[in-house]
Formats: structure tokens, sequence, C-alpha cells
């Protein structure tokens, strides 16, 4: 028989997110490369995107369903996967490595005795081994790592697996589940205004120093509102209270890989680079040419942030009408 | 109460990360910091002793290197510190395993711990802890409020906070923004001289997770600067539309 995989997919609101289906991506490698079966995991209150699991592979979700478990519950979380993980006979289990991943998965690898590596970029297949790359120094360097015990709970990194659609029958089995644990448990989420996250945007538009007080920050708003961008921040600005803790990117803040990152009067501190330098494209503005953040730049432009913002924004805006 | 706080001595966030020839981590010529999360996790070990009173342990595993780290929580007003000691590779599991013996040695009921060490990014240890320990345990959490044995909390999550609610015992995993640490005070430097770390020898069992190498990330080739002025920006536009294929 072959060795099986548990992909946990997150919901947020009863929606499965976007992160979910890059994880069923890295089962597909695993499918691919080792033979292994996969199937998915989701605990809610009654999901309501299934239909965004259509063709992505996925052939059998199981779907566990309490009115008191569609805010997270760890504690509750943890007992239904352990105990689905041990009847399906699993070797390994993935989540994306969001606020939820990681925070539930070390959970379960305790549980399991299972080793646990979060953040994964890339997985290499020889000889039957496993052989897991995540970032470590926030991507200053590269670990490659092997777990060496029977069962294994990876999280995989957003905005690296791409999603690729596969022709595919999906089953989906709902289990009524009753009196949870709920020892720990979110009893309500204070969004931010509708904003996107950093972690999760596809485009970044991060401001610096450069832009000279708290206030200024709008050109970056602006240029992010018309891109459909977050809007990140260096630890300068966060730290001098510019910007809340939530949108810093770098070592003590967040690691990102978006499509296209902005940086806007950044001057590009190692621990800046270290968080953003993975980004597919990266665009710099800064009037100061020797700046370290032209180093990591596809495109740079050498120039005042307060002339060029305004002047971006509006073609972009042009663009997109 | 016995506040128990686990911190890690780590490369300065401004270090630069070489390899050496047999492709391991190059240790010569990094400066080591207290992992910036644990400091969060110091201050609010400090803030539950102020509130409740007790005695505060900041415990480190790993090599003699690590009592630089353990000093500083001491400076900064840590009771007690206490070295687990050893000297090679231990993987998170191993670790939480021997955080996991000492604490209840201690009898702590709250623990704290920085969300994630910036050296090697796992964010887990914390975790691995509680589930060893059978303790409750919140993580990357931003405001802490402890009455009796209720436990409120916020955690961020992407686009937002989550409130959690728990009991003692708990393991806290601390983000920025929980609180401001305080610097060391002369007196407080002075007054941590005089305190012993305790030294306790640990025995590693077998690691779960293996490094096998480490590489350095591709080098990016410098790319085109465009221009100096908003001219520039037409041509930007069209390398995002047709290059990079964004908008």
């Amino acid at each position: 028989m072959n060795s099986k995989i548990l992909v946990i997919l997150e919901q947020r609101e009863n929606k499965i997110k976007k992160s979910s289906l890059e994880t069923i991506e890295a089962a597909k490698l695993f499918a691919s490369r080792l033979n292994y079966n996969f199937e998915a995991l989701v605990i809610g209150n009654g999901i309501e995107n299934l239909d965004i699991l259509q063709n992505t592979g996925l052939s059998t979700l199981t779907e566990y369903k309490n009115s008191d478990l569609e805010l997270y519950s760890p504690s509750a979380y943890k007992k239904i996967i352990v105990e689905h993980f041990n009847k399906l006979s699993g070797e390994i289990i993935l989540f994306a490595n969001t606020s939820f991943g990681k925070d539930l998965a070390p959970r379960i690898a305790a549980s399991l005795k299972a080793g646990c590596i979060t953040d994964c970029t890339n997985f290499d297949f020889s000889d039957g081994n496993i052989i897991c790359s995540k970032p470590i120094f926030a991507g200053k360097a590269i670990s490659e790592l092997k777990v060496n015990s029977p069962l294994k709970v990876f999280t995989i990194r957003t905005n690296v697996f791409k999603i690729v659609p596969a022709e595919c029958k999906l089953d989906i089995i709902t289990e009524h589940f009753e009196a949870p644990d709920l020892t720990t448990k979110v009893i309500e989420i204070n969004k931010q205004d509708s904003k996107l996250d950093v972690a999760e945007a596809d485009i970044i538009i991060s401001g610096g120093r450069g832009l000279k007080s708290p206030e200024n920050f709008a050109l970056v708003e602006k240029l992010a509102q018309a891109f459909g961008a977050a809007v990140g921040a260096s630890r300068a600005v966060v730290d001098a209270g510019w910007r809340p803790h939530s949108e810093q990117v770098g070592q003590t803040g967040k690691t990102v890989s978006p499509s296209l990152y902005i940086a806007c009067g950044i001057s590009g501190a190692i621990q800046h680079l270290a968080g953003m330098s993975s980004s597919k494209y990266i665009v710099a503005i800064n009037k100061d040419a020797d700046a370290p953040i032209f180093s990591v730049a596809d495109y740079g432009i050498t120039g005042d942030v307060f002339e060029i913002l305004p002047v971006l924004t509006e073609q972009i805006n042009k663009l997109k009408q | 109460m016995k506040i128990a706080v686990c911190i890690n001595y780590v490369p300065d966030t401004a270090s630069k990360i070489k390899l050496t020839d047999d492709n391991r981590i190059d240790e010569n010529g990094l400066s080591y910091v207290i992992n910036p999360f644990d400091e969060f996790a110091i201050e609010e070990a400090l803030k539950t002793k102020e509130k409740f009173g007790g005695e505060i342990f900041a415990i480190s595993a790993g090599n003699d290197a690590k009592k630089e780290g353990i000093k500083k929580a001491l400076a900064m007003g840590v009771d007690n510190g206490i070295l687990l000691k050893y000297d090679g590779y231990m993987d998170p599991f191993n670790i939480a395993d021997n955080l996991a013996a000492q604490i209840k040695t201690l009898g702590s009921n709250i623990v704290f711990f920085g969300r994630q060490s910036v050296d090697y990014d796992n964010g887990i240890t914390g975790l691995l802890t509680a589930e060893l320990l059978n303790y409750n345990c919140i993580s990357i959490v931003t405001k802490l409020d402890i009455q009796g044995n209720e436990v409120t909390a916020e955690r961020e999550i992407e686009g937002g906070k989550e409130v959690v609610k728990s009991t003692l015992p708990i393991v806290i995993t601390t983000q920025k923004g929980l609180n401001e640490p305080r610097y060391a005070t002369l007196k407080g430097i002075m007054a941590s001289k005089k305190k012993v770390i305790e030294e306790i020898n640990i025995t590693s069992v077998s690691n779960l997770v293996e490094n096998v190498s480490y590489k350095l990330p591709k080098v990016k080739n410098p790319g085109r600067i465009l221009g100096s002025d908003a001219s520039a920006v037409n041509e930007l536009v069209k390398l995002l539309r047709d290059e990079a294929k964004i908008i």
C-alpha cells in the first residue's frame, strides 16, 4: 500500500484559503516522486467555497463540522487531526506556513513524536530520502534537512508552490464532530480594516525612512491601492511608531516572497534584505544611488519618492481602467 | 510563583552569514545578541512578576556561550539563570524535551518563549515544550492578560488578531508589539554579576531532524537603473507589464 499524506486545509470565515491550494501542490510533488497518496482535511462550520478544490488534483476531502470549530481551537483541532491521521495510518502531514499552520504543526508533531520542519521551500528526493530546504537567518542561508522519524510534519512557505490545475473528481466526506476539547480557543478575530497582509500578498509596496514622516505613507498606500497590493514597512519606521509591526518586513518582521516588491525610500539594511530578497521582482526607488537595496533590485530608480510615487500611481490607475 | 523564560543567544540580525569550506555556518566574526523575540519574553516575565510576585528563571540550552545571554537577562532583572549544557547539535524536539524536564523540576506554570529564534527560524520550540509538558500554549502573542487561572491573549494572524482564551499552566510565545523591553540599568548589571548561573549537563536523545548541508541563496545579478527622475516611470511600467508580466 502506498504511504499517505494528509494535507490540512485552512479556512477563515468558512472559506478555504489560497495558501491551502499551494499545500496541495506540495503533496502532488510527493505523489509524483514517491508514489504517495494524499487526501485533505478541513475543520470548520460548513465550508462555503468547496468549489475551489475542484480540479486541483485532490480526490478526497474530509470536512469536520461543528459550530464551535469555525474559529480556531488548538486543543480541539489537534485532537481531530491526530485521530484522523492515526486512522489513516498516514506518514506525512502538510500545512501552509501561516499563523495557523505554524501554531498547529508543532503541537501535532509533539503528539505523534514526528520530526517537524517549518517554512519549507523545496523538497528533493533521492534514494527514497526526502531532503527539505528551508531558509534560515531569514533567508541569508538555506538549510537542507532530513527527518529521521517515520512520521513527518512540514509547513510549506506561501507563494512558493505554483497552483497547477489537474482534472480530478473530488469526494467529500462530512463528519459531524461532537464535544470538541475547547481548553484553548479563539473567541473572536479583530480584523485590520480589510487591509491585505504582507504575508499573503502577491504584490507589496513597502516604505522606509525616505518617506520622512508617517503622514507621507499615504503615497505608499495610494500606490498599494492602485496595484491591489499590501503595504509593508522597514524596521526603522516600525520602531519609530509610524507603522504597525504587522507590516514589518525583515528578520524581526515577516519574510515575504511576493511576485513584486516595490521598496520606496528604503535603504536596505541587511536584516530587511533578508526578509524580501526572494521576491520574484524587486523595484527600488531611492534617492541614494549607493543604497544597498539596489543590489537586489531588478529595476531601480535613483530618484525622489515624493516625485516618483504619484506619477507611478497615476500610470497604474490608468492601466487598470 | 515561579516564572520561567526560555531564551537563546543568536547572531545579530546585522550579521552577514558565510559558510565554511565544508558547508557549515561559519561562526567566526559573528557577534551575538539575545534573540530579539526573547527580549519581549523577558520583559513579559518581569511584568508578570511585578503583578503577581514570585521568582523568574531564565533557561537557555547549549554551550558556554549561551551564558552571555543569560547574564543579559539577569541584568534586566531576572532572578536566576540556568544553563542546560551540551556542546553538540540538538534539534528543537531534543531541546524542548530538556527544557520541559527542567520546567517540570522548577514547577513553573507560566512559561515565556520568544516566538522564534532569528537564527534557525523554526518557531516551534515553545509549542513543542508546551505539548511535552501538557501545558496550554498561545503562540505569537501581542497582548496578554492573566487573571487568576484565566488567560486571555491576542495573537497575530494574517490580516488581524485572534483573541484567545485559555488557562494556566501555559506557555506564551511572544511577538514584537507585546511590550517595550526595558534596558538593563547599571544597578541591574552590578547586581547580576553576583548571581550564579546554575549549570546542568544534559544528554541528547536522538534527533528527529538532522541538517544535511547548508547553502547560500543565489546571488542576484545587479538590476537595471532606469533613471533618476519621474521620466523613468514609463520604462518601469513597460517592464512590469512586458518583462515581469505583473500588470
